[in-house]
C-alpha cells in the first residue's frame, strides 16, 4: 500500500516535472532559458518512459533527446545570436498570443476529454520487457526499417552540414 | 493508478497543446523547433503509454524509438537551415523573413 502510494507520487511528480518544463518553455522570454526548460521536460518524460515500461526509450531518450538534439540546439542558439549592436538576440518577441493559445487550449481540452471518454482495457500486461526481446526483433523484424533509418539520418547530417557550411 | 492510461495521456495531450502554443505565439525560428521537438515528444509518450498495456510491448517501443531518430534527422537540418537564414537575413524572425530576393 505504502509501496503503491510512493509509486504514484513519484509518478505524479515526473509528470510535473514535464508538464512544468513545457510552461516554462512556453513562458520564457529568453532563447537559452526555453532550451533549460527543453531539457527539464526531457528528464520528465524519460522518468515517465520508466513508468510505462519502457526503459530502453528511457536511456534512449536521454541519449538522443538531451545528449544529441538538444546539444545540437543549444550551439544553434549560440551561433544563430551573434549579438550586434547592442541587441541581445536571445531575447524573444511572442507574437499576439491570443489566437494561438486560445487554439492550444482548445487542442489540449479536446484532447484530454476524448482521451477521458474512452475505454480501453487496461489491464497492463505488467512485463517488465526484458531490452534483450527488443534487441532480437530489432535486428530480425525491423531491420529493414533501422538501415532505411540509418540511411535516412546520415543523409540528413551529411545534409546539415552541406547546408551550414559557410560559402563565400 | 499508473496502471490505467489515462494519466499518460492526459500529460501526453497537456505536452501537445504547450508544443503547439509555442510553435505559434514564439517569434524565433529556433523556439519553433523547440516546439515541434515538444509535439513529438507527446506522441512518444502516448506510444510507449499503449505499448504497455500491449500484449506484445515492442511495436510501440519500435515506434517511438523511431519518431527519436526521425526527430534527431528533422533537428539537425532545421537547425541548419536556420543558421543559413541567419546568416542570408540576419534576423529569425520569422514575421521578418519575408523576401525573396536581396
Amino acid at each position: 500500500m505504502t509501496e503503491q502510494l510512493i509509486t504514484d507520487l513519484v509518478f505524479w511528480l515526473f509528470c510535473l516535472i514535464t508538464v512544468s518544463g513545457a510552461v516554462y518553455v512556453l513562458l520564457s522570454n529568453h532563447v537559452l532559458y526555453a532550451a533549460y526548460g527543453l531539457l527539464v521536460t526531457f528528464l520528465g518524460v524519460a522518468g515517465i518512459f520508466v513508468f510505462a515500461s519502457a526503459e530502453f526509450v528511457s536511456a534512449a531518450q536521454i541519449m538522443i533527446y538531451i545528449g544529441g538534439i538538444l546539444v545540437l540546439l543549444v550551439f544553434g542558439i549560440m551561433l544563430s545570436s551573434r549579438r550586434k549592436a547592442g541587441i541581445d538576440h536571445l531575447k524573444v518577441e511572442n507574437a499576439p498570443r491570443g489566437t494561438g493559445i486560445l487554439i492550444a487550449g482548445l487542442l489540449g481540452t479536446m484532447l484530454i476529454l476524448l482521451a477521458s471518454r474512452l475505454s480501453f482495457s487496461s489491464d497492463a500486461t505488467g512485463q517488465w520487457l526484458a531490452i534483450k526481446s527488443l534487441g532480437f526483433s530489432l535486428m530480425t523484424t525491423y531491420v529493414v526499417i533501422l538501415e532505411v533509418v540509418g540511411m535516412l539520418l546520415l543523409m540528413a547530417l551529411i545534409g546539415a552540414t552541406y547546408l551550414a557550411k559557410d560559402d563565400q | 493508478m499508473i496502471n490505467n492510461i489515462l494519466p499518460y495521456l492526459v500529460v501526453s495531450g497537456l505536452l501537445f497543446a504547450i508544443g503547439f502554443a509555442v510553435v505559434v505565439s514564439k517569434k524565433n525560428l529556433i523556439l519553433m523547433l523547440m516546439g515541434v521537438e515538444l509535439m513529438l515528444n507527446a506522441v512518444n509518450v502516448n506510444f510507449a503509454a499503449f505499448s504497455k498495456f500491449d500484449p506484445d510491448p515492442v511495436k510501440g517501443q519500435m515506434f517511438s524509438i523511431f519518431v527519436m531518430i526521425i526527430a534527431a534527422a528533422e533537428i539537425a537540418v532545421g537547425l541548419a537551415i536556420v543558421l543559413k537564414i541567419r546568416r542570408h537575413y540576419h534576423e529569425i524572425d520569422p514575421e521578418k523573413l519575408n523576401n525573396l530576393r536581396d
